[in-house]
């Protein structure tokens, strides 16, 4: 028996008061494929960073091949024979393929011989792995595909033994995906290792040889891919954790408050982020969204909430709303009843500079109740400000506090205190739970129901299942820009979810990994308009 | 938590910079053969020695918190409004063609539309910039500091050319009209029987300087459009979801600094002793502006204490330039050295401070 | 004009142009690196001072050269360590390093020379001469009289100091380090993504600094040229605004080393044109067309956009076509009546003139004049995700 490839023994690693990685201890043995699954922020990306010098661990070991070896900085995880693919590209955009290639791992001073070199070199691996790219196309001319070729010929011609991939699949179109497969599965022939990180099932199934799992920066366990099913894994990775049941009764939805007509959305690169998405949400019901994160979510969001243009129609109570021109701003929104949670809270919900109490006003900043003649009512403010703390239990409850001194779930408290106590007559609830502690999860929670059986209401876009199970009452999947499908929480469980979010309609057939694939080559979208 | 008590941001990290800037000076002054201990000397006797020179501190003072000010206002947008100078120029031509053309009756009067008409002019002459900013994405400091060189030629044509009354030899405005003379703190203390400030220029302007504090304070901490432009500065995405205008709050916040900047022209032109608009008329005040709000933590008090710290540093460089052979640049070296500490090295002095809370507070923690 | 005009004009432009040339590059290697740097002025200011005060020291100007060279990359280094090490706001570091370099050169001039903030008079071997080619002809005269070819070759070519044809020759250099080496490779790469060189093993931070040192380097060289090759000493402000300047031509230029010698020289051209021509005269008609034109070209632009370009670019084209008519107007005397006013000349005041470099830095970087895509990661300090 040959020594592994790659070991970790008891890695760890802290940001602040995060616990990002503890005491991981992992085994990969040469010529295989092994996946790494987890939910998003479970701590793989953490754990690769830190085997490829990205990052330091605060504690642990690394063995290459057996051999003990130190990984202070990327090149040292070059030099043993390490290559990554990250998730957000490293390549520079005005750079040519062979010059990207050749970045880092020049001959010699001279330029000219290290790319003469390099396209002889490239043009050999193109052979040997299937992986033709125009060594003189410029990056930000191809696709992201092509993009993700060229980090791993970044890898190869550095001669990495071992290839780390961090979610390749989450900016690809399922045919690319599979392009992506196959090119796998030749580099594993040729004796590569190969590790992937991912958090979607269907791919650990059909390409992997071992897996192991992590669930909040711990490694739950590994096992062979062929002695465990989706099932199985989808278990270990949410874990056993405590039902977060949601206290509600029945939905009792009434007349219809907002109504989506075929909205499309393209961004400023020129791809296509909403299809023709249609939906509507009745007063005392709450629709969730699930989906895998960038599949059209966060732009809907961003639609309704009056900051990303859209065509399309939008209607309010029966009113169209303006989606481009001068009305089409927050202001205008909250002025007609919408309320938005967004999904970064750090960026877009707070100012982490500003106090709390100037937190409570931002985005209402022009209510009357907050103005005194030509000026703002700062005492009001602060008075509200420290009421809602108070009755949303935000600790510590001291409204002079920066936003940024306080923990994650306070500061969603703070950010959903503002929006809810609004009364809207839609609620936008972006990740409500995303960096949030188990306690201010329940209380999130609880304040949307109540909010719901005020009649209100509300859009709740998440990419936890089980909190879109658990709070939904209708629940709409997306895919690529566009609504798969909707289901009643009653009628369905995580597995018929769990395709549709992976595009499949056809839920007779559950776990065919042909089938999904098959379907998945039909459904490719998403490229360039 | 917080990393160490506001007291210490905002008072000891600015007091460690200044005393990094001082010993800097300290070895400037050696360097050229001059005593340090006699040339701090010289200054501070320079810059309050005499009821005089007090009331030239309390004038250059004056200059000051008007571009500080106009230099907070933008950096509260995080914008970097470098072109104070020539603002300041162009509102001294906005005051001498108001207090020029216009009979005025009386001083009052005079102040009011002077300064309405200085407010104006430099925030037109910021207008162009500010569009660029926010429409364009066209770097404001550059165009800022482009259109100080234009503001000066411009200036320069007006004095030399047109506002210049024939026969006179200094490219200069001819005296403004008795009526528009700004009363002087000196006639003020006279009323009183008293003889203070001598015959130095500080006028009724201070006044209006320290209303502009209060002003901008109103405005930074008690208004919306404070509240915009502080969030605005603090994090554009943030903006934008609560649905502040970019373009907007850019141009509003860098018209306001402008008209703060030309502001500073009613001292200028129309509190000196011989009230008129002379060619350089804002004398580096445009750039010691950005000392001043780096200091002063851009809030109206910090303006203020630092002001009067420039202002001392600049009537006391100029009696010790009077006294030795140190040319006043050396105000300029100091400023220099300010503008590095407490703005671009900011992180060098706050690090180790921080960390030495850090410990102490750890340390009362355990025990 | 006669041809021999053209000639001086071009000299000049260039000799005008080299300082500009020098400090545009030297920004150019910083900003390629993700460095902005807007204390080029001081820099090239500092080293004019003190490249003048050793050579006049020493008697040597290699070594004086070699003062302004250490001078110009110590503060180099300084904003250095406010950009990289310490992640400071570098267009702060860079107005701090201007007024530092502008009030200090005064003061230690004074102290040392005692002669209202300038050095002595350079001469001799403390100096850079012009180098005269084989065969030129040296004086005006004789130039005067010559054949075209000859004047061309003794007044443009030859006759410059030796720093003019080490300026001139910056620029292949900076292309071939740019495009040709692996040094430039990198560079070109941690100005655009500095993860991209981190994830490849190279030091981010070793990268900028060599790059901050490369701009010192220029710009020393630049600032010794004014001092010791232009004029024969320091004078206080001696740069005279042409960092800021070089920044403009950098952007025209789109960072790449070529184009920023066109655009050098086109800014030297019209320094020429301002020291050779303070009198120009043009026709009312030409001011109106320019004006009115102009105003036109605005209002035509804005009007398709939004209410904001409509109330600024508006006002502006009424302020220059109030301007335009009140020339007009003003032009009309006893005998010439409004249609005889078109035809008069009307001298253009030497302030706007001196101004036109300005304007015209206003106008490249409003974009109007091609669109220039900054480096990516240009003014932002490195920071690891997280």
């Amino acid at each position: 028996m040959n020594a592994p490839a790659i070991e970790l023994k008891g890695i760890s690693k802290a940001f602040g008061p995060v616990q990002a990685n503890k005491d991981i201890s992992i085994s990969v043995m040469p010529g295989t494929i092994h996946g790494i699954i987890g939910e998003n922020g479970a701590g793989k990306s953490t754990l690769m960073s830190i085997l490829y010098g990205f990052y330091k661990a605060d504690a642990g070991e690394i063995y290459v091949g057996g051999n003990r070896t130190d990984i202070p900085d990327s090149q040292a995880a070059i030099a043993a024979g390490i290559g990554m693919v990250f998730q957000h590209f490293k390549l520079v955009q005005n750079f040519s393929v062979l010059e990207n290639v050749v970045l880092g791992a020049e001959d010699g001073a001279m330029l000219k011989p290290s790319l003469a070199k390099a396209r002889k070199q490239l043009k050999s691996l193109a052979e040997e792995y299937e992986l033709n790219v125009d060594p003189d196309a410029i990056i930000q001319d191809i696709g992201v595909g092509m993009q993700q070729r060229v980090e791993i010929l970044k890898a190869l011609y550095r001669e990495a033994d071992i290839l780390i991939l961090d979610e390749p699949t989450g900016v690809l179109t399922p045919a690319e995906a599979d392009q992506l497969f196959r090119i796998l599965r030749r580099l594993k022939q040729e004796g590569k290792t190969i590790i992937l990180i991912t958090h979607k099932l269907r791919e650990i199934m059909d390409i992997t040889d071992t897996v192991s799992v992590m669930r909040r920066g711990e490694m739950v366990g590994s096992v062979k891919t062929v002695d465990t099913n989706p099932a199985d894994l989808a278990e270990r990775m949410v874990g056993r954790k405590v039902l977060l049941r949601v206290d509600k009764t029945p939905a009792q939805p009434k007349d219809t408050v907002l109504e989506v007509r075929g909205l499309n959305v393209t961004d400023a690169q020129g791809v296509h982020r909403l299809k023709d998405v249609s939906f509507n949400i009745r007063a005392g019901e709450i629709l969730g969204i699930a989906g895998v994160s960038g599949n059209g979510q966060s732009e809907l969001l961003e639609v309704l909430g009056g900051y990303e243009k859209a065509t399309g129609e939008i209607l309010l109570n029966g009113e169209a709303i303006d989606l481009t021109g001068a009305h089409s701003d927050g202001q205008s929104r909250r002025n007609r009843g919408i309320a938005h949670v967004p999904e970064d809270r750090q960026h877009e919900g707070l100012i982490m500079e500003f106090s709390a109490w100037e937190n409570t006003a931002f985005g209402y900043h022009h209510d009357a109740r907050y103005q005194k003649g030509a000026l703002m009512d700062n005492k009001a403010i602060l008075a509200d400000a420290q009421e809602k703390m108070d009755r949303f239990d935000v600790r510590p409850p001291n409204p002079m506090l920066a936003a940024k001194n306080f923990s994650g779930g306070n500061q969603q408290k703070i950010v959903v205190a503002r929006e809810i106590e609004r009364d809207p007559d839609l609620l936008l609830v972006g990740q409500p739970t995303r960096g949030v502690d188990i306690g201010a999860i329940e209380f999130i929670h609880q304040q949307i129901v109540a909010l719901r059986d005020k009649g209100k209401a509300i859009l709740l876009v998440s990419v936890e299942l089980d909190e879109i199970m658990g709070l939904s009452d209708r629940i709409a999947v997306m895919f690529d820009g566009q609504i798969m499908g909707e289901r009643l929480p009653s009628e369905t469980d995580e597995t018929e979810l769990g395709l549709l979010m992976a595009g499949v309609t056809d839920t007779d057939a559950p776990h065919s990994v042909k089938e999904i694939e098959d379907n998945l080559a039909h459904a490719g979208t998403g490229e360039k308009v | 938590m917080e990393k160490m008590p506001k007291w210490a941001d905002v008072i000891l990290v600015p007091v460690v910079s200044l005393l990094l800037a001082a010993i800097i000076s300290v070895i400037v002054f050696w360097s050229v053969g001059q005593n340090p201990w006699e040339a701090i000397k010289l200054m501070a006797f320079g810059a309050v020695g005499t009821s005089d020179f007090l009331g030239y501190t309390l004038f250059y003072a004056t200059n000051f918190i008007f571009t500080g000010l106009a230099v907070a206002v933008a950096f509260h947008a995080s914008l970097f409004n470098i072109g104070g100078e020539g603002q300041v120029l162009v509102g001294g031509l906005g005051a001498a063609i108001v207090c020029l053309f216009i009979p005025w009756p009386h001083w009052t009067l005079a102040l009011l539309a002077g300064g309405a008409a200085a407010a104006v002019f430099g925030a037109l002459w910021v207008t162009i910039p500010a569009y660029l900013q926010a429409r364009r994405g066209s770097h404001i400091v550059i165009t800022t500091i482009m259109f100080n060189f234009m503001a000066s030629g411009l200036l320069v044509y007006m004095l030399s050319d047109a506002l210049r009354p024939a026969g006179q030899m200094q490219t200069a405005t001819a005296i403004f009209p008795e009526a528009t003379h700004l009363p002087s703190l000196n006639d003020i203390a006279g009323l009183f029987g008293s003889e203070l400030f001598g015959r130095s220029p500080v006028n009724i302007s201070i006044f209006i300087a320290l209303l502009a504090c209060v002003g901008v304070w109103l405005l930074i901490w008690h208004t919306r459009l404070g509240y915009q432009i502080r969030a605005f500065g603090q994090s554009e995405s943030a903006a934008k979801y609560a649905g502040i205008s970019a373009v907007n709050i850019t141009m509003i916040a860098l018209l306001i600094s402008g008209a703060l900047a030309g502001m500073m022209a009613v001292n200028n032109t129309m509190g000196i002793n011989t009230p008129q608009l002379v060619d350089n008329a804002a004398g580096g005040a445009g750039f010691i502006g950005i000392a001043v709000a780096l200091m002063g933590r851009n809030h109206p008090v910090g303006i203020i204490i630092a002001a009067l710290l420039f202002g001392a540093l600049y009537q006391g460089g100029a009696e010790l330039s009077a006294a030795t052979s140190i040319p006043v640049q050396i105000v300029v070296v100091i400023q220099a050295l300010v503008i590095m500490f407490t703005g671009a090295l900011d992180q060098m002095v706050r690090s180790p401070i921080e960390g030495l809370f850090m410990r102490f507070s750890s340390k009362a923690v355990k025990e | 004009m006669d041809f021999f005009t053209i000639v001086q004009l071009g000299d000049a432009s260039i000799r005008m142009a080299i300082p500009l040339l020098l400090a545009c590059l030297a920004g150019l290697f910083s900003e390629r690196a993700g460095i902005f740097d807007i204390g080029l002025e001081g820099k090239m200011l500092a080293a004019a001072f003190l490249s003048a005060a050793v050579s006049f020291a020493s008697g040597s100007v290699w070594v004086g050269l070699l003062a302004g060279i250490g001078i110009s990359i110590a503060l180099s280094i300084v904003h250095g360590l406010a950009s990289i090490t310490f992640r400071g706001n570098q267009l702060i570091s860079g107005v701090a390093i201007n007024f530092f370099a502008a009030g200090l050169t005064v003061v230690i001039a004074q102290g040392w020379f005692a002669q209202g903030g300038r050095t002595p008079s350079l001469s001799g071997a403390a100096r850079f001469d012009g180098i005269d080619f084989p065969g030129a002809l040296t004086r005006v005269r004789e130039k005067m009289q010559a054949s075209p070819g000859m004047q061309f070759y003794s007044e443009f070519v030859s006759g410059h100091s030796i720093l003019v044809y080490i300026g001139l020759l910056s620029v292949p250099l900076t292309w071939w380090i740019l495009y040709r080496t692996r040094f430039g490779l990198r560079l070109r790469a941690v100005g655009e993504a500095p993860e991209a060189v981190d994830t490849a093993g190279i030091s981010v931070v070793g990268l900028r600094y060599s790059a901050v040192i490369i701009c010192g380097i220029l710009c020393g060289i630049a600032g010794a040229y004014l001092s010791t090759a232009v004029q024969a000493g320091f004078t206080k402000d001696m740069t005279a605004n042409r960092g800021f300047i070089a920044l403009a031509a950098l952007i025209f230029a789109k960072w790449r080393p070529w184009y920023a010698l066109g655009a050098c020289l086109l800014f030297g051209l019209f320094f020429a044109i301002d020291n050779r021509f303070q009198n120009i005269q043009l026709q009312v008609l030409w001011i109106m067309v320019i004006l009115i034109g102009a105003s036109a070209a605005m209002v035509l632009y804005a009007i398709k956009r939004e209410k904001i370009d409509v109330i600024v670019l508006g006002g502006l084209s009424a302020v220059l076509t109030v301007i335009a008519l009140a020339t007009w107007v003003g032009s009309t005397g006893e005998e010439a009546g409004l249609v005889a006013a078109l035809f008069e000349t009307v001298k253009v005041p030497s302030q706007l003139i001196q101004s036109l470099p300005y304007l015209f830095v206003v106008i490249v970087l409003a974009g109007f004049v091609g669109k220039a895509i900054p480096p990516r990661a240009g003014g932002q300090p490195y920071v690891k995700e997280r």
